[in-house]
């Protein structure tokens, strides 16, 4: 084809295509530039490398996929036809080496009958897929990935409302929005284009007496005037539940964003698509979609051919004759409806004639057209069903669905005024609707499907190399529904998702069936109607704000302090403190911490207050041991079950007085419990009558633990009797700290004598000030959370989730009084009564002890022979080196462990054969006397 | 996304809202008395009716329990009520 320009002002740019430099013009698109630079091969297919060239003129194109590359940053795989031209852009083709026109793997179309649709499901199964999967994929796959692309700053996504949202600024969207607003409603209007207008602007017509696209350009302005927001470049390219739109708005100074819009009536204006025909070798560069031609020739002056054949089954696409015509093109006209056959191309890298029916034709450019299809993608996503309509030869939306309506060609309205009535009508149908100077001719379509069992090699999908053969072998297979032609052909798929294919591949298989297309059948619309990027659909939702850590008030001073942080149950927080590797530091805080005494910062761990006359009643069936008969200024440690019986947090709850409990539960489940006690309060009791707040965010705790604990305690003058008589082990008591409340509980999670300070978090950086000095003649340190895991596990204190499972209950962690003894109901308990909660054979919690100095790995699986052979009978659930022990040590859930203490079990981690003696969880002062020392 | 109406704060996105189960059971007890087959039938069947159906949800962020009628098919929602107020 020699393409051609033959008029345009815009700016010359410059740009490269698979390494030739190139000349476009401000307006341009890639494609039409590549156009006007008579570049005929912009792509090689998918399977065959056979040449391709530009098809369609936006959305639809299914070959020109090209790699760009702007101010240094590569985007794959974009359709050539939607990207604006920009001065010194990079373009390069994709699927091909080195270069479209030179592809080195071209040979691979000589091979093409031995590699027909679904050929490496039954070629390459034997000896074994996997040896030929390296070559393959390295011959597969399109555009190249840009491991380096960083995309550029993140947009918020935007939320907004309005009472209609119209989607395609052609004449039936912009009838649509002008009578909406007239009628004083809120309007959307959005137009993937940069100007409205859609089909006007390549159509010599008249709107309310003035040309199409100054018409749309005024209904623009009307509706902005009227404080309506026109997004121009905005794709909606979903539609969700309850008429939630989402838009892709492209932006050319800032990132594109993502919009969600929620509308009481969205508008489907969208217009339709020109199919392809389907005749041998209709792949070759130089066969085009008519409309194509037209656009191309309207918008950017570029004449697609100068001795044209046109071949089409519609008027809509025959009017296209006269303009490239009156450019100055030999135009041939083929009408299909009055019998000629393509019989096929001539020309093995693009077009250079054409014979219809047994006349051969010279020509550089076929532009063709079977006909148009609604877009009716976004109906479709919102569940609307369609109905085939056989005067236009094409689906239409069926049913109409609440709030959304469809007008225009997506409605099968091919005549201008029809399309304004529609759309008029759509918007509410205030007033008169927009008159168009001729009326338009109706499409007078005659249909001009794929016919089976025909010759040569005629394609269907050009984006997949799908052929008419192909399909034929797929209902040959059986593969007859069209969803299952999809996925065996590969028809439909990949980045253009059929929008020229789809149509003509299901009535290839309705011929051959001998079904209606109705009865055959469209596959199912989902979004996104176009590849949007990831960069647009996340946000900000990406690296550090994908799930935002929550941080301690007191991060500065942890920094300040040298802590390394890590993430635990969602909260930053300091891992272990200075230098040095993780196994040395938790090694180094650990062992100081049973030595003199370390300050932790435990202000993650849930503080939720429980009060009311019905407090004692919630917090008791909320709790697998009860706490009704706690003393007021006293904690108890228990379970939270689920129904289920399984245990869902450990943790103390206070009672601070009568009718007013703290509950205290790990720093992950905070959310959780919170839940569970406000669906307890709310279904089972008197909700007048409990309150439950969640305190622990505003409230800050330091930790004091060790031997010297006390002492430190001491130099700090809270105000408090710490005798061993007036605050023993699991009592609490309220002090001043720098005019607010600190309350001193002795909680201990390290099994050494223990303090927790809790004081407002304003309070909580001189809190940690003078902690600090206070401790400076005891050696106090900071310590960070590994070691305080390290403690935990010599002691067997268990952490929820981690030395338990989905499946242990609390009577296989030891604690079976409430369930052996508990009158009256609580949270779970029925569960641990039912013949699975009374096997003899659960996995129960043990600690393990080894020989030598290696300690167990974490998840290593304790086996047994049981019929003969190996069978896990549980694992390692925590394992250390234990610095005060001189030892490792280990938990771990074993099936039957209680009753195999004492007894040597073999385990296995990754084939290797490992043995440990069976020893209660404890392996650290059993007799608790560190609490008090 | 779809937007459910909380009783006391209006509609708002499905994502500040939990599932609590679907409406009308009740918890078998007193444990003791309660068959397996009673209490498995209270843990783990349920309805899901194709259609409609009315739930138990939540709203996180006022934390208030509802009573829910909606579609399980078109996901259309006909209403929602407070647990503390008789139904209309």
């Amino acid at each position: 084809m020699t393409a051609r320009r033959i008029s345009g002002s815009g700016a010359s740019l410059s740009f490269s295509f698979d390494g030739r430099p190139l000349q476009g013009r401000a307006g341009d698109t890639i494609a039409s530039a590549l156009l006007a630079s008579g570049v005929r091969i912009v792509g090689r297919g998918f399977k065959y490398h056979r040449p391709r060239g530009i098809y369609g003129h936006w959305t639809e194109e299914p070959n020109a996929l090209v790699d760009v590359t702007r101010d240094g940053r590569t985007t794959p795989n974009l359709r050539a036809t939607t990207e604006w031209l920009t001065e010194g852009m990079i373009v390069r083709s994709v699927n091909a080496a080195p270069t479209a026109e030179t592809d080195r793997s071209r040979y691979l179309d000589r091979f093409a009958r031995f590699i027909p649709a679904g050929f490496y499901y039954k070629t390459f199964l034997w000896p074994d897929w996997h040896r030929f999967e390296p070559s393959i994929r390295a011959m597969a796959g399109l555009g190249r990935l840009d491991p380096d692309h960083e995309p550029p700053a993140d947009a918020a996504p935007v939320n907004a409302r309005c009472d209609i949202l119209v989607v395609g600024a052609g004449p039936a969207g912009l009838a649509a929005a002008l009578a909406a607003s007239r009628a004083g409603r809120s309007v959307m209007l959005v137009d993937d284009r940069p100007e409205p207008g859609g089909s006007l602007l390549w159509n010599e017509t008249e709107v309310d007496g003035v040309g199409g696209a100054e018409w749309a350009g005024a209904v623009a302005r009307e509706l902005r005037d009227r404080g309506q927001r026109v997004l121009p470049d905005t794709t909606a390219f979903g539609v969700f539940d309850h008429n939630l739109v989402a838009l892709w708005e492209r932006r050319h100074d800032q990132p594109d964003r993502q919009w969600r819009v929620r509308a009481k009536t969205v508008v489907v204006a969208a217009g339709s698509i020109e199919r392809p025909l389907v005749f041998p070798d209709n792949d070759r560069p130089g066969v085009m979609s008519a409309e194509a031609a037209l656009v191309y020739l309207k918008l950017h002056g570029v004449l697609v051919g100068e001795r044209i054949v046109l071949a089409a089954n519609n008027d809509r696409a025959l009017a296209a004759a006269e303009p490239l015509r009156a450019a100055g093109a030999a135009v041939t006209v083929a009408d299909l409806r009055e019998g000629p056959v393509i019989d096929g191309v001539h020309g093995a890298s693009g077009v250079e004639a054409v014979t219809i029916s047994g006349r051969r034709m010279e020509a550089d450019c076929l532009l063709v057209s079977g006909g148009f299809t609604p877009t009716v993608h976004l109906f479709c996503q919102a569940k609307g069903r369609l109905r085939y309509d056989d005067r236009i030869a094409a689906f239409v939306p069926g049913e109409p669905l609440p709030g959304m309506a469809v007008a225009g060609a997506a409605n099968g309205a091919f005549s201008l005024q029809e399309a304004l009535d529609q759309g008029h009508a759509a918007g509410g149908g205030n007033g008169v609707a927009p008159r168009a100077a001729a009326s338009g001719a109706p499409l007078s379509i005659k249909p001009a499907w794929p016919r089976p069992g025909s010759k040569g090699r005629q394609w269907i999908d050009f984006q997949n190399d799908v052929t008419v053969k192909d399909v034929e072998l797929a209902a040959r297979e059986n593969f007859r529904s069209v969803e299952h032609l999809k996925r065996y052909t590969t028809l439909g798929m990949a980045t253009d998702q059929g929008k020229t294919s789809n149509m003509n591949g299901l009535a290839a298989m309705a011929a051959i069936t001998g079904r209606t297309i109705e009865a055959t059948g469209t596959t199912t619309y989902r979004p996104p109607f176009v590849p949007v990027p990831f960069t647009v659909i996340a946000g900000r939702r990406r690296g550090e704000l994908f799930n935002p850590v929550r941080r301690l008030v007191l991060e500065a001073e942890h920094r300040a302090a040298g802590a390394v942080f890590r993430e635990y149950g969602g909260w930053l927080r300091p891992a272990w403190y200075g230098p040095g590797s993780a196994f040395e530091a938790t090694l180094r805080e650990a062992k100081q911490a049973r030595e003199t005494v370390a300050i932790f910062d435990g202000s993650p761990l849930g503080k939720i207050e429980v009060m009311g006359p019905q407090a004692t009643d919630l917090v008791d069936y909320n709790s697998y041991n009860t706490l009704s008969t706690l003393k007021p200024g006293r904690f108890r440690y228990g379970f939270m079950l689920t129904e289920s019986g399984v245990v869902y947090d450990d943790g103390v709850t206070a009672r601070i007085a009568d009718d007013h409990y703290l509950v205290s539960c790990s720093s992950g489940h905070v959310p959780g419990v919170m839940a569970r006690l406000e669906e307890w309060r709310q279904d089972r009791f008197d909700p007048a009558k409990i309150a439950i707040h969640n305190s622990t965010a505003g409230l800050a705790t330091l930790t004091a633990t060790g031997p010297r604990s006390r002492r430190l305690l001491e130099a700090l003058a809270l105000g408090v009797d710490l005798s061993d008589e007036a605050l023993p082990h699991m009592a609490f008591a309220d002090g001043v700290f720098d005019g607010a409340t600190a309350r001193i509980a002795r909680v201990s999670f390290t099994g050494d004598r223990s303090y927790e300070i809790t004081v407002p978090a304003s309070k909580a950086p001189a809190l940690f000030a003078a902690m600090v000095e206070a401790g400076r003649p005891l050696d106090a340190f900071p310590m960070g959370s590994e070691a305080l895991l390290l403690l935990r596990a010599e002691k067997g204190f268990l952490i929820a989730g981690k030395d338990t499972d989905g499946t242990t209950m609390p009577h296989d962690l030891g604690v079976r009084g409430p369930r052996d003894r508990r009158a009256g109901e609580y949270v779970g308990k029925r569960s641990l009564f039912t013949d699975d909660a009374m096997r003899d054979d659960r996995q129960q919690l043990v600690g393990l002890s080894v020989e030598g100095e290696t300690p167990l790995p974490t998840g290593a699986h304790a086996v047994d022979r049981i019929e003969g052979r190996r069978r896990s009978i549980g694992f390692v659930t925590s394992s250390y080196w234990s610095p005060t022990l001189g030892r490792p040590i280990a938990l771990a859930l074993i099936r039957r462990g209680l009753g195999r203490i004492g007894e040597t079990i073999e385990l296995v981690h990754l084939g290797r054969p490992l043995k440990a003696s069976v020893t209660p969880p404890c392996a650290l002062d059993p007799e608790g006397a560190r609490l008090n020392a | 996304m779809q937007l459910f109406p909380c009783p006391f704060c209006g509609p708002r996105d499905e994502t500040e809202f939990h599932f609590g189960g679907e409406a009308g059971k009740v918890r078998p007890e007193p444990a003791g008395e309660v068959s397996p087959a009673a209490w498995s039938r209270y843990l783990h069947r349920n309805a899901n009716p194709r259609g409609a159906t009315r739930e138990i949800w939540v709203h996180l962020t006022c934390g208030e329990f509802f009573l829910m009628e909606r579609d399980t098919v078109t996901h259309a929602v006909a209403a929602s009520w407070s647990l503390r107020k008789e139904e209309p």
